[in-house]
């Protein structure tokens, strides 16, 4: 009778903390997870479109890889989407949470544009090219770096500080709209030099995205090499596990933050170039387009490790393009494709649970 | 004098939909979670409501204001309700990390949003415009009589009932907080969520709890910007980063419901006060609409520097509580 009264308390699930996980057996969950999305998001599409959902899958893969075309657009978008997550890496390396890639990428661009209007005719190409590369580095340090001083000396709280500072981004690049506005009277921007071309990324070996291509790998590359192995790498990973550790053995714990956030944001700034230069070739205040939150997702499910992202900004940006193609298709709107990011993040987020955990149920335990 | 008198109805217009976001964040907040899914639960608040009163009105011949008001503001709040259960779930149970959940959240609403109210007429068989005109109308009714009462009735008396529904629980959130048992549970949870557990208070269910009706209640600020800002409309990110604002509201009221209200009011006031300040050209009007964001940034820095403890957010706001790891 106590043995029953016992058992009718144990809970139905014992959770536990996994010691150590193979690689095989976390990847293994996070597919599944993956799949388990993929089943989620067809029966959504299912539901409002009655596309049978094998024929989801075929219209997803056609919107996103369906041509060349579009599927470098996807291969550019997935690289855009990158860059801003390795920039965010650093930082969340630290546990400094930027949520301000957004407005980075947007200052980045902003003055990414006022080069090319300015002197997009007066200077020869690679200079030209290069002026933009550094101004938006640069504006994109000074965004990063004005929250990590306040964090620095008064710890202001960063979430809320960089959050502000995407909006007042945007009025910055609202301001300089109605200077730049072509035709008057439209309120955008429009395509800058279209005639010229001048400011204009060129192609690279016949490939139209090959700069974005070779600049995002490399940085990929050097930005992982930057975190593991490098002395200033390990700074940032002390100062992120725990900041008296940093203090005890000797860290400059103010340096290190402005000098990764001032990393950080440059590396979204030049995001930003890359969007103004090599893509877009205008600027509004949706350049960004919501990608800098994305990409803080993409950064953190990836564990800071970049080639890990390499993989998650290439899927997401496959979905939602596909998810674009299907909306057109059917007249839905193309929100659609946030719709489906969503559900897909939910999943990869829920997925890291039972990873670092070992969940028994009730009936398994005894036996065991 | 007139001037004057619009531009504070105008400002209340703007300041309750963030008013509501603000005050359900507060009740998250003090449960010691952070949900940066605010905007995307506002949006999915206000798409709810307008779904709800078109099917509604679409399916009746003659649709009658009241039961769609009824009908769309049960939607509103328990979609809202659906968003911060999707946040507590990960959050809470799967210990997923809030600020990136929260994130995930603005994405998935904002896109839902849009996505529903751009393919709704769609969806529907193709109808064109979206209009709850009866619905709309129920929400914008204004007191009899008060409202006829000159620059008083101008000031306090012209909104629908959203508005003083609004206020009403901001002053039930104060009471409820400061003065009763569960409130301080609460807070203790927000605090301490390790102490309150030892002494006894379940702190899961605090934090499900807390964490949905505080995304309900955020719900109703897209609510009220579709059925009584707009009248009854849909446009595509319309709603615009009133939510972030919203958040922005919590910190600038340092965590009180009350100083939310008139926090409320102010952050409407500038939001718009570039249209009533005179000589401004469309480049300098930029500028002027920075401020509700710079304000916000300037009272983060100063509460920073001055460090009072009361003024502080709670102890354990962001961080996950998993009662093994103490």
């Amino acid at each position: 009778m106590n043995k029953d009264a016992m058992k009718g308390r144990e809970p139905l699930a014992h959770i536990s903390k996994r010691d150590e996980i193979t690689i095989w057996k976390a990847w293994g969950i996070r597919l599944a997870a993956i799949l388990l999305s993929l089943v989620v998001c067809a029966g959504v599409i299912f539901a409002l479109t009655r596309l049978n959902p094998i024929e989801v899958y075929k219209a997803i893969f056609g919107g996103a890889v369906g041509t060349s075309r579009r599927a470098w657009v996807t291969i550019r978008d997935a690289l855009t989407l990158l860059c801003i997550a390795i920039g965010l890496a650093p930082a969340f390396r630290m546990r400094f949470w930027n949520t301000g890639a957004e407005g980075q990428v947007l200052v980045g661009g902003v003055v990414t544009a006022a080069v090319m209007i300015y002197f997009g005719d007066a200077l020869p190409t690679p200079v030209l090219l290069l002026i933009m590369l550094v101004v938006s580095i640069l504006a994109g340090m000074i965004w990063g770096l004005i929250p990590a001083v306040f964090k620095a000396y008064w710890n202001t709280n960063e979430t809320l500080f960089t959050l502000m500072l995407n909006y007042v981004a945007m009025q910055i690049v609202t301001f300089c709209i109605v200077f730049w506005e072509n035709p008057a009277g439209s309120n955008t921007v429009g395509v800058i030099n279209s005639a010229t071309k001048g400011g204009w990324m060129p192609a690279l070996g016949g490939l139209t995205y090959g700069w974005n291509l070779l600049i995002v790998l490399a940085l990929a590359y050097g930005v992982y090499v930057y975190l593991r192995l490098s002395k200033q790498g390990y700074e940032v990973a002390v100062v992120g596990e725990s900041e008296s550790t940093a203090k005890y053995v000797g860290i400059n714990v103010k340096k290190v933050i402005m000098r990764t956030m001032a990393i950080s944001g440059g590396i979204c700034g030049l995001a930003g170039f890359l969007i103004v230069s090599a893509c877009s070739h205008t600027i509004s205040t949706s350049t960004a387009g919501g990608r800098g939150f994305t990409a803080i997702i993409v950064a953190w499910l990836a564990k800071f490790n970049t080639f890990a992202m390499i993989l998650v900004s290439f899927f997401l940006v496959f979905m939602q393009k596909g998810a674009m193609q299907i909306a057109s298709q059917f007249n839905l709107n193309e929100n659609a494709s946030d719709v489906i990011t969503g559900i897909i993040l939910f999943f990869i987020l829920g997925s890291e649970f039972f990873i670092r955990y070992k969940v028994e149920l009730r009936g398994r335990r005894k036996e065991a | 004098m007139g001037v004057f008198v619009i531009f504070i109805q105008k400002a209340i217009g703007q300041g309750i939909g963030m008013l509501y976001g603000a005050l359900g964040e507060i009740v998250t907040e003090k449960s010691g979670n952070l949900n940066l899914g605010v905007p995307g639960i506002m949006y999915m608040g206000g798409i709810a409501g307008l779904m709800g009163a078109f099917l509604y009105e679409k399916s009746v011949a003659q649709p009658n204001g009241t039961v769609g008001l009824l009908i769309s503001f049960a939607c509103a709040f328990l979609c809202a309700m659906l968003g911060g259960l999707i946040y507590s779930v990960l959050t809470i149970t799967l210990r997923a990390n809030q600020n990136v959940t929260g994130l995930a959240l603005t994405t998935f609403g904002v896109g839902f949003g849009n996505f529903f109210g751009g393919s709704l007429s769609q969806l529907a068989g193709g109808v064109g415009q979206i209009s709850v005109a009866a619905t709309g109308a129920a929400y914008k009714k204004t007191i009899p009589g008060l409202s006829n009462l000159g620059v008083i009735g101008d000031i306090f008396f012209s909104y629908g009932f959203l508005t003083y529904l609004c206020i009403v629980i901001a002053l039930v959130l104060a009471f409820f907080l400061a003065k009763t048992r569960k409130g301080l549970n609460l807070r203790a949870v927000g605090e301490n969520p390790g102490t309150a557990d030892a002494a006894g208070i379940n702190v899961t269910r605090y934090k499900y709890l807390a964490t949905c009706i505080g995304s309900g209640i955020s719900g109703l600020g897209g609510l009220y910007f579709v059925m009584e800002y707009a009248g009854g409309t849909w446009t595509n990110n319309g709603f615009g980063d009133r939510g972030w604002l919203a958040i922005a509201l919590v910190i600038f009221a340092l965590w009180k419901p009350l100083n939310a209200i008139w926090g409320s009011i102010l952050f409407g006031g500038l939001y718009i006060l570039y249209l009533y300040i005179p000589g401004l050209n469309r480049s300098t009007q930029e500028i002027f609409k920075m401020l509700p964001y710079v304000v916000t940034i300037v009272v983060l820095v100063v509460t920073s520097f001055r460090k009072s403890r009361e003024n502080q957010p709670p102890d354990s706001l962001g961080l996950p509580y998993f009662r093994e790891d103490r």
